[in-house]
């Protein structure tokens, strides 16, 4: 009998574990991919839904499984079993999950630091001498570190500054102002942002990116858009009645499309 | 020493109401005060449920066409918190906490019964004070958050309306804290230990401390708040040199424990209807302990897990990762403990069963999508999305809400001395999980592909699913009815329940249905072996100190 039950018990977890990788390669919610740290977060967002695919079935079919086989039929009368413990299955489930847990925090330490959130952020003062160096807050930092190795002077610095209820864009470059974000594909763009009234929140989920744009304090997003299109920019804090329609777009062009909007909005000549 | 007073002697009873009036009284009963409590709390419901309804009509078009926009910000922030603040936590801890403590520590009543009716009297006043600043000149409009500068430059009335009735309601919150730390530690009936009280005592006094730890650093952030607000103070002010993520620690150093007040007592409730209506004892008492009191205390330093998109520099971020992540270990214990409790079982599927059963299930899902919103790397794209509204509404109305109807199930019997329908229980129970899921389940999709929350206009290529999500939201508005029905229809025709409807051996069984005031004719039975279930156990899991 212990050979049967342990047979089953292996079969059933292999299935329930093959069923939720199937699942996870399977079932495909996120939008396209069209930065250089989303792929990194599709793959730990893969990796989070395997496990989660697992967790949920396992726990589900076992509920439902106790419900049905362990139902108090009609007539029957008396009590379970006097089980009120069992030492070794308890350090089974608490050291499974925190084993799962530490390497769960430790692969998303990986991703995380692979988008390069735990590079210092800094930002160019543009010649400004101030006696403190500016704080300035931000989120995950300029990519994968294979774009990183480029030097930072490359990188498209743009200001974002946002109102109850819009974005405008000032590119220092040619000091054009812009409603929507235009960017080149594959050049890292290094965005600082600043609130004028209320909390904002600078969100594209093809980049899978977000961060809130902070009165009084700036912050400071780094990205690398790689496909060309037309993406939305959401505001994801609440700021107020038109919260909702505070919306803008960001046109990831080819750099020579990009060049050309660039010279057809400057100011002054670059 | 014993003193055993018969309920006629009882020097309340004289000066206290009786029938139906007492509810409506100044009463001391912990008994009528936690009745108070949960009735209170279902008609508050009702209303945030209704508002629930008025944003799912409003998303059922991208457009923003149902109301004005205004409103719609009243309306979200009005459902958050009444659903919070007078709906979930009075009941799972002002209800059952008052209903039930004094039975399973073997006390006549709370240990403090005046200040435990003050407790509840705060919360009728402060929800009507809410409510009625709709109409004054329009209702707090920045969310249940009421993150500053917003929470400044919104019209001023109705935030110190909401920040007064919070205040209250926090105040009400602490006074049932202080009131169940005394009587778990100070009214225990002599010969009862502490390892042998009932796990909702245990879930209780984990709540109770977060309670008393948390709430007053919410009550001075608020106050703090409302002085930015009438006396142009600065401490949020961005405008005046203040600094508005330091409000958003402060509010989080509440309001994070604040999930737990919510549902730690609900961990307790499940884990006293499932080995009753499984004839069988609790799987793992002592684990059960300890990782409740592991929940308290990693609950109390995760909070800026909620501000990974806000300015927060590294080392945090991972820090609050690490030990939000960790939270999963003691709640996985309680998870699979409770699964043994059902295996091996005599499972009678009644309602009760089935909503602590759905319960295990919807919060299962709310803790995988609660674990990967603690990867800062998962959390900077979903943030503030109505993944996070799924997630947050599997945590506390698959969590909480299916618990308190699983204990109203179980309960009722006790409250009033007669039996609920259990075919229309189960009905109810059916519809509720079908509607839940449904509403809330699309919403995980919607929030990965680019819906921000509390929005009343979205981009048009989500309609579909929000349509589906508000068929859901009908569902749950229509399930209530045959529970309505059922509840009536038992108190006025229902089957005599007698004394012990469920065979059950925890003191408040131990008593007749309704207790009589001061909860037993003569001496308080004690209860070594609460979850002394189970076929082969001969010993004599109780006795009756004469």
């Amino acid at each position: 009998m212990p050979k049967l039950s342990a047979i089953l018990t292996l079969t059933s977890s292999l299935i329930l574990g093959v069923g939720g990788v199937w699942i996870a390669y399977n079932v495909d919610m996120l939008p396209v991919s069209a930065s250089m740290n989303a792929p990194v977060y599709d793959e730990l967002y893969r990796v989070l839904f395997i496990i989660g695919c697992i967790l949920f079935i396992g726990m589900t079919a076992l509920v439902i499984y106790s419900l049905i086989q362990f139902r108090r039929r009609p007539g029957e009368t008396g009590d379970g079993i006097d089980l009120e413990g069992n030492i070794s299955l308890e350090i089974f489930w608490t050291a499974v999950p925190a084993i799962v847990v530490l390497f769960v925090g430790l692969y998303s330490y990986d991703i995380y630091d692979r988008m390069g959130g735990m590079q210092p952020l800094m930002h160019d003062h543009s010649g400004k001498m101030d006696n403190q160096a500016e704080r300035v807050w931000g989120g995950i930092g300029s990519g994968p570190i294979e774009s990183s190795s480029r030097t930072n002077s490359s990188s498209l610095p743009i200001e974002l500054t946002a109102m109850q209820f819009a974005f405008i864009f000032h590119y220092p470059k040619g000091d054009i102002i812009s409603g929507e974000l235009h960017v080149p594909v594959g050049r890292e763009v290094s965005l600082k942002m600043e609130s004028k009234d209320v909390i904002h929140a600078f969100w594209v989920p093809q980049f899978r990116l977000k961060q809130d744009v902070i009165p009084g304090q700036p912050t400071i997003l780094n990205f690398t858009p790689t496909k060309a299109g037309n993406f939305p920019i959401v505001c994801a804090e609440l700021c107020g009645p038109y919260h909702g329609g505070m919306r803008s777009n960001v046109i990831v062009d080819e750099q020579e499309d990009f060049d050309t909007w660039l010279k057809e909005n400057a100011k002054e000549s670059i | 020493m014993t003193i055993s007073l018969k309920p006629s002697n009882s020097p309340q009873e004289k000066l206290q109401p009786t029938g139906w009036l007492k509810y409506l009284s100044f009463s001391l009963d912990h008994k009528v005060i936690g009745l108070q409590y949960l009735v209170c709390g279902f008609l508050f419901y009702l209303i945030g449920g209704s508002l629930a309804g008025a944003i799912r009509v409003e998303l059922i078009s991208p457009l923003s066409d149902f109301m004005p926009r205004e409103v719609y910000n009243q309306v979200l922030t009005l459902h958050g918190t009444i659903m919070i603040f007078l709906w979930i936590v009075p009941v799972v801890n002002g209800a059952f906490g008052n209903y039930l403590i004094p039975f399973y520590v073997g006390a006549r009543d709370m240990a403090f019964p005046r200040l435990n009716a003050v407790a509840f009297w705060l919360i009728p006043p402060s929800g009507l004070m809410l409510i009625t600043s709709y109409f004054i000149n329009g209702a707090a409009q920045s969310g249940w958050t009421a993150y500053p500068p917003l929470s400044i430059t919104t019209p001023a009335a109705g935030q110190i309306i909401w920040i007064l009735s919070v205040l209250l309601l926090g105040g009400s919150s602490i006074f049932g804290g202080i009131n169940f730390i005394a009587t778990i530690l100070k009214l225990r009936r002599p010969g009862l230990k502490l390892m042998q009280l009932p796990m909702y005592c245990w879930a209780m006094l984990g709540t109770s401390i977060l309670v008393v730890l948390s709430t007053p650093v919410l009550a001075g952030t608020l106050i703090l708040l409302s002085f930015d607000i009438v006396a142009h103070t600065g401490f949020f002010n961005p405008s005046l040199g203040g600094n508005v993520i330091v409000y958003q620690h402060l509010f989080w150093f509440y309001s994070h424990p604040a999930v737990y007040i919510m549902v730690l007592p609900a961990f307790g409730l499940v884990s006293e209807i499932l080995p009753i209506h499984s004839r069988k004892p609790l799987f793992g008492y002592t684990t059960m302990v300890f990782s409740i009191m592991g929940i308290v205390v990693l609950g109390l330093v995760v909070w800026a897990h909620h501000m990974f998109t806000s300015g927060t520099p590294p080392w945090m971020r991972l820090f609050f990762t690490i030990a939000t992540a960790f939270i999963a270990v003691p709640t996985g214990i309680k998870f699979f403990n409770w699964v043994a409790t059902l295996w091996g079982g005599k499972i009678s599927l009644n309602a009760a069963m089935l909503f602590s059963c759905g319960f295990i299930i919807n919060f299962v899902l709310g803790g995988i999508t609660g674990v990967a919103l603690a990867q800062v790397p998962f959390d900077v794209h979903v943030h503030d999305t109505y993944f996070v509204v799924a997630h947050f509404h599997y945590i506390v109305y698959g969590g909480s809400v299916f618990v308190i109807f699983s204990s109203i199930y179980h309960w009722f019997p006790k409250f009033t001395g007669k039996m609920l329908n259990e075919n229309l229980g189960r009905f109810h129970f059916i519809i509720t999980f079908i509607g839940f899921n449904l509403c809330f389940a699309p919403q995980h999709w919607l929030g990965l592909n680019g819906m921000p929350r509390r929005v009343a206009e979205y981009d048009p290529q989500f309609q579909l699913i929000n349509q589906i999500s508000s068929v859901g939201a009908l569902l749950m508005a229509l399930s209530t009815l045959p529970f309505l029905w059922n509840i009536l229809q038992s108190i006025l025709y229902g089957n005599e329940a007698g004394d012990n409807p469920w065979n059950a051996l925890t003191p408040e069984w131990l008593t007749s249905s309704p207790p009589p005031v001061e909860n037993w004719e003569g001496e308080a039975p004690l209860v070594l072996e609460p979850y002394g279930y189970g076929e082969k156990n001969s010993k004599n899991t109780q006795e009756s100190m004469k």
